[in-house]
């Protein structure tokens, strides 16, 4: 005779655990799935004179035949048949990549230091890594500009050394944008590898010192690995904003910088063509994806490996 | 076309102006306009005399208001837009007619500007001029001087002739980046057809271009403003104000620089700023208390003094200051003026065809 009151209080327990579960996907399909859906049908539409500027337009479940055959793929044909893209991809994902190694090269070794900072030191040094946030995005690309142009801080400091008359011509050049990605993007890579560094067990490098292996053997067997996830989770992080990153090839690249998140911004404000800027963005995100899905494949194989 | 200070991303300031009472029903008046693009004091007389409280935003690049159009409401009353986007907006419907009866101010505008604004906005039904000016070539004068000699800057030849411009290389070298600037220009040089749409005539400009390409250090529509003021380039192609804007700043810098702007003598493009209530505007009425306000001569020379631009308003002359009226980078002499053209908009395909020859020619693909 208890068994009714147990089994609805099961069913309730079970419609709670649904709901919980169901509040994340509820999250990606209204803030992720729709604008994603919203902007693959724009990219299957024609550019228009309308409002807003593309055609056709959605009127309703009756006119869903005509509404579905106005959609093609022409935007996706000319996005591979000019060439203009394909290279700005590629050199997209190549400036991206570079400035992704550079932030490892410098944000690993200020993680490791910071991990091995003494304990009561490492929250005023997590502030300082932090503090740059402080101050707007755009001032700090601004100030770049003040440093990197010809005759600028640089500049100065190189000629009052003696290493150079000329100027060091670093402004507007790919070399520029990349300082700017390196130093933007930095506090990403130096967050998650300081907190897979910080949790590494010091016991197990101290066992590895008594059993007689050398200090750098001990960080390639032992540090470097325990740290993987933390420079993967870095380097993922650097990587997919640097890719679609507009403001900085902007404001520091010259016209031989050419990235996509330019090209998107151009199609769309300059150009008004949203489908087409669209199709940019889908194949962009397309892009993105990629290196996502080879990061979750090495941790899956990693687990199964242990 | 006027793009000042704040560059790159959108940054809108608000500034709101001190309520004159401080009512919660006090009539609003949302303004739109380019930055640093009025006299401060011009809104607060206006507010003063109506008792309208004025929400003024800025922009610094037509893409981002033209989107905003685009794509619906923009919650403004008044918004200042280039004439070569009029065109574009007028048959969908985007703007309210201007009632020229509640304006009689309007009997003060320049004929010679409004026939020519016109093109755009078909018997001026719903474009006010507010500003114009021309897109030329500022320049560094010592530095040009250096390595041009001493002959004077007044052709086009000095952007499009590689032979000249590779001389500037390294001292650099600025363009626009927009195209119904950059390929009329290279026309006009051809002797073509500035507002030609054929696309052999296109193509040629960007053989054109191409050339020059090389010499060129970066493609931008407002960089060069603070570049040519701090001396770091000696040549840009730009917007009359802006580089007259970069002049007085090197002026005021006192650091040996030295702005000069030239409109060559082959013709260039006049462009216009103009007033436009938007179709959805909450405050019509204030709106065009505005657009008349801004048109007595007296206040319309208050703010072509203070921002140093040309005005619509051709009553405004007898109050301008004589340093202002007399320069000819601002009021170009009539028979420069009537060499200046006005171009068309592109039609999508032509724009289309536009953009990718204009990309090649900035990726030097």
């Amino acid at each position: 005779m208890s068994a009714p009151p147990v089994a609805g209080e099961r069913g309730r327990l079970r419609a709670g655990r649904v709901l919980v579960l169901a509040l994340p996907y509820l999250w990606l399909a209204a803030f992720f799935l729709a604008p994603f859906a919203i902007v693959a049908r724009m990219s299957l539409s024609d550019s228009a004179r309308a409002l807003p500027p593309y055609a056709p337009h959605w009127e309703g479940l009756s006119r869903l035949g005509a509404f579905l055959s106005a959609l093609d793929f022409e935007n996706y044909a000319l996005l591979a048949s000019d060439t203009l893209y394909l290279d700005a991809y590629l050199s997209s994902v190549r400036l991206a990549a570079f400035a992704t190694l550079l932030a490892l090269a410098v944000g690993f070794p200020l993680a490791y230091a910071m991990a091995r900072a003494p304990r009561q030191w490492q929250p005023a040094l997590l502030v300082a890594v932090i503090l740059p946030f402080w101050t707007s995005f755009l001032i700090r690309i601004y100030a770049w500009i003040g440093i990197l142009r010809p005759q600028g801080f640089l500049d100065a400091v190189a000629q009052g050394l003696g290493l150079t008359d000329a100027p060091l011509g670093i402004m507007n050049t790919d070399a520029a944008v990349l300082i700017g990605m390196v130093y933007s993007y930095l506090p990403f890579m130096v967050l998650p590898v300081y907190a897979a560094l910080e949790r590494i067990d010091r016991s197990l490098l101290e066992a590895a010192a008594d059993l007689g292996s050398p200090p750098w053997k001990s960080f390639w067997t032992i540090t470097v690995p325990l740290a993987a996830p933390g420079i993967v989770a870095g380097c993922l992080l650097v990587f997919i904003p640097a890719i679609g990153e507009f403001v900085i090839p902007d404001l520091l690249g010259g016209p031989d910088t050419l990235m996509i998140g330019k090209v998107l911004w151009t199609e769309f404000f300059s150009n008004r063509d949203w489908p087409l800027s669209s199709a940019v963005a889908v194949v962009l995100l397309a892009v993105l994806l990629l290196p996502v899905i080879v990061f979750q494949r090495a941790l899956k194989a990693r687990e199964g490996s242990r | 076309m006027v793009r000042k200070f704040v560059a790159g991303a959108a940054i809108a300031a608000s500034l709101v102006l001190p309520a004159s009472h401080a009512l919660a029903q006090q009539p609003e008046l949302k303004i739109f306009n380019w930055s640093d693009y009025v006299d401060p004091a011009v809104l607060e007389e206006f507010s003063k005399e109506t008792g309208v409280k004025v929400v003024y935003d800025t922009f610094d690049q037509m893409e981002t208001v033209d989107t905003k159009l685009l794509a619906g409401k923009t919650g403004y009353d008044l918004i200042v837009v280039t004439a070569s986007f009029l065109p574009r907006h007028i048959p969908l419907k985007l703007y309210a007619e201007i009632d020229r009866a509640r304006v009689p101010n309007l009997q003060h505008m320049w004929p010679e500007i409004t026939g020519r604004l016109a093109k755009y906005d078909s018997g001026n039904r719903f474009a006010v001029n507010y500003m114009w000016g021309t897109t030329g070539i500022g320049y560094n004068v010592a530095k040009v001087k250096q390595r041009l000699g001493d002959a004077p800057v007044d052709s086009w030849s000095i952007v499009f002739d590689p032979a000249k411009l590779s001389k500037l290389a390294d001292c650099g070298v600025h363009v626009l980046d927009a195209t119904e600037e950059m390929f009329p220009a290279a026309l006009r040089y051809l002797g073509l057809d500035p507002d030609s749409k054929k696309e052999a005539d296109l193509t040629k400009a960007s053989q054109l271009l191409q050339k020059i390409r090389p010499h060129i250090r970066k493609f931008h529509s407002s960089e060069y403003i603070t570049a040519l003021a701090n001396g770091d380039i000696c040549l840009a192609v730009g917007y009359s104000g802006d580089i007259l804007q970069a002049r007085k700043r090197a002026k005021e810098a006192n650091a040996g620089v030295e702005i000069a702007y030239a409109i060559p003598k082959e013709g260039a493009l006049m462009w216009f700023d103009s007033l436009v209530i938007p179709a959805d505007a909450a405050n019509k009425e204030a709106a065009l208390k505005f657009i008349d306000f801004v048109n007595r001569p007296e206040v319309a020379a208050k703010n072509s003094n203070f921002i140093q631009y040309a005005s619509g308003n051709l009553a405004a002359q007898k109050h301008l200051d004589p340093a202002v009226l007399n320069d000819p980078g601002i009021y170009p002499k009539p028979d420069v003026i009537a060499r200046l053209y006005t171009i068309t908009p592109y039609d999508e395909r032509t724009q289309r065809t536009v953009n990718r020859l204009w990309t090649r020619v900035k990726t030097g693909r």
